[in-house]
């Protein structure tokens, strides 16, 4: 399906704001994950204001796609974006891990709507996206499984047995989603532990393999659409990404990877400038994402 | 004397009793669990024919599956398939499942609140031959710490089945241990089992000594209780399957007439069955406790008898430690 260009701007506009919040919380917070949660802003975004079958108002509903967040530490984006999408009201995104509030410091499925597993630990998201495309299928559903991962975590062995299931089943109702943004806590992950050639390694596993301009929206939805149309493979979109999209200061950065906004490196931007810096950059990056993945 | 209300069989205490592992039990059990209802299925890591998990296979074929050698993806698989209005259930060996998987198991089992069935098969010494790597110990302690999760250690082949349909129907994940060795089917299909209720074999005029046992150690104490009695000491024998939740009134009530027990498990003392019922009668009723079970060590190679005779675990041990208490 073809989205007009205002529909195209009105998510990129969206995205803004979940980066917003995204930023607003954190320094609430005083703890979490920036780098990864404004890098995966353009792809939430487009998952749940254009691609996803899901109803706010009843999140329990039975047909509606469901989300598999692996890499829990990013789970300010997906809070956001349940906000701004109205499962939630946005101003409960303040409480994020704070005491008695529902927005754990990572995701916990009871305690809030519209999350589906209990994540934090890294490599149990594929298994558990693969135990519920197989279950559907199983029972004739059409309910389509979305599970975003990060790259760091392909180094778990938990998730490559997930990928051997996944592949031998032919599990083409899912789509998996790597935040392929090069960072993890100790480095890069070429320097941590090289993951390359994932698209091959992946292929070899039997899956179909896309990827994608994780901050070009109409990439995005060109992507996502296209995985849905392989049959008798499981896709895995390998989504190149900038961690800290957005905020020019610290894209790229891995030191980013696990401190928020005002408690960050300073080499750049001091600590009690970061937010008002931050906020400045977001807003002003203009409609339109710029296009670094060719 | 042995208690009526138990309905044990009349074969208990013959020496040529019918004997089955309690892994049999699971094979009964989950095939009447998946007749009852139809969203059962079965996740093996290629044991499927140790586990018994290939009756199962064999009455649906379509909803076991095989997942190879991966517990882990074996725990988050089966908490995907739970999501999605599935009962699974994982059948490994203990010592894989929950000994590799565990923290995939805390994560995206008990923490999650998926009702999977955990079954954990060659648990405790009685596996024999293949020695310390394959002879878990430890699981009852890992797997009762975990909220939300019930822990039931059945003492038969008859009770496992019991326990294995009684957990396909609770609301909650539930850790199952099996062992691989026969042990005597001294229970019956009248036998009550409830998930949280231990239940009496025995009890004398005035017992003086409290046999609290788990899984199959319950027959050995029970043999060791008739051979007490011989010797003038009267006794209870307490069976408790369900180690979590804990029955802690038959437990305390046990204490009470008793003054003092003795507790019996195929697992480490640290952490176990006796660690449970230490906790329980330190709060409520406390009386000298000996608990007897693998006492910080691991096991060896052997034959399933020889080694619950070196471990200080057979009706004739336990019967000497009473005498000695």
């Amino acid at each position: 399906m073809i989205r007009t260009d205002e529909e195209i701007q009105a998510l990129e506009e969206k995205a803004k704001d979940i980066r917003v919040t995204i930023i607003e919380m954190l320094v609430a917070a005083g703890s979490g994950h920036t780098a990864g949660p404004l890098g995966m802003a353009d792809i939430f975004t487009t998952l749940y204001f254009d691609v996803l079958k899901h109803d706010p108002k009843n999140p329990t509903w039975d047909e509606r796609d469901r989300v598999v967040l692996s890499n829990g530490h990013i789970v300010p984006v997906q809070y956001a974006a349940l906000a701004h999408a109205g499962y939630f009201p946005i101003e409960e995104c303040l409480t994020l891990r704070k005491f008695g509030s529902r927005l754990q410091g990572h995701p916990e499925r009871l305690k809030l709507p519209g999350l589906e597993t209990t994540s934090g630990p890294l490599g149990s998201g594929l298994s558990q996206a693969s135990g519920m495309a197989y279950a559907f299928r199983m029972d004739g559903k059409k309910n389509h499984v979305y599970c975003m991962m990060s790259d760091g975590e392909q180094q778990e062995g938990n998730i490559w047995e997930a990928v051997l299931f996944a592949g031998k089943n032919r599990l083409s109702n899912i789509t998996a989603i790597m935040d392929r943004n090069n960072i993890q806590i100790n480095g890069d992950t070429e320097d941590v532990m090289p993951l390359e050639p994932l698209a091959d390694k992946y292929r070899a596993f039997n899956w179909h393999v896309l990827e994608m301009n994780g901050h070009d929206i109409p990439a995005i939805i060109s992507a996502i659409e296209e995985a849905k149309t392989i049959v008798e493979k499981p896709v895995l979109i390998i989504a190149h990404t900038i961690p800290g999209k957005g905020v020019p200061e610290i894209e790229g950065d891995y030191r980013w990877h696990g401190a928020p906004p005002g408690k960050g490196p300073t080499d750049k931007v001091p600590a009690d400038k970061q937010k008002e810096v931050f906020l400045n950059d977001i807003r002003t990056m203009g409609g339109k994402i710029p296009n670094e993945y060719a | 004397m042995l208690n009526p209300n138990a309905k044990l069989s009349p074969d208990v205490f013959d020496t040529a009793i019918d004997s089955k592992p309690t892994r049999d039990g699971f094979g009964h059990g989950v095939v009447e669990a998946g007749k009852a209802d139809e969203s059962v299925v079965v996740l093996c890591a290629d044991l499927k024919e140790s586990t018994r998990a290939d009756w199962f296979e064999k009455e649906f074929p379509k909803r076991y599956i095989e997942v190879g050698v991966a517990e882990q993806n074996m725990a988050t698989l089966a908490a995907g398939f739970a999501a999605a209005g599935k009962v699974p259930f994982i059948a490994s060996y203990a010592a894989f499942s929950p000994g590799r998987n565990y923290e995939q198991i805390r994560t995206t089992i008990a923490l999650n609140e998926q009702k999977v069935i955990v079954c954990g098969m060659h648990a405790g010494v009685s596996v024999g031959p293949d020695g310390a790597t394959h002879q878990m110990l430890e699981d009852i302690g890992l797997m009762r710490m975990l909220p939300n999760m019930a822990v039931i250690v059945p003492s038969d082949a008859e009770e496992a089945r019991k326990a294995v349909v009684a957990a396909a129907k609770a609301s909650h994940p539930t850790y199952i241990r099996f062992g691989r060795s026969g042990v005597p089917t001294y229970t019956t299909p009248e036998t009550p089992f409830e998930i949280g209720k231990a239940l009496t074999l025995w009890e004398s005029t005035k017992p003086t000594v409290a046999l609290l046992a788990t899984g199959s150690m319950a027959h050995n104490a029970l043999v060791a209780a008739r051979a007490l009695d011989a010797d003038g000491i009267g006794s209870i024998v307490l069976s408790v399957p369900s180690v979590k939740p804990l029955d802690n009134e038959a437990v305390v009530a046990a204490a009470k007439k008793c003054g003092k027990v003795i507790t019996i498990e195929e697992h480490q003392v640290a952490g176990g069955f006796g660690s449970a019922i230490a906790e329980c009668l330190s709060e409520s009723f406390p009386v000298p406790v000996k608990r007897l079970g693998i006492q910080d060590e691991f096991g060896q190679s052997g034959e399933p008898n020889e080694l619950i005779e070196h471990y200080g675990l057979s009706a004739s041990y336990i019967a000497h430690v009473a005498r000695e208490f």
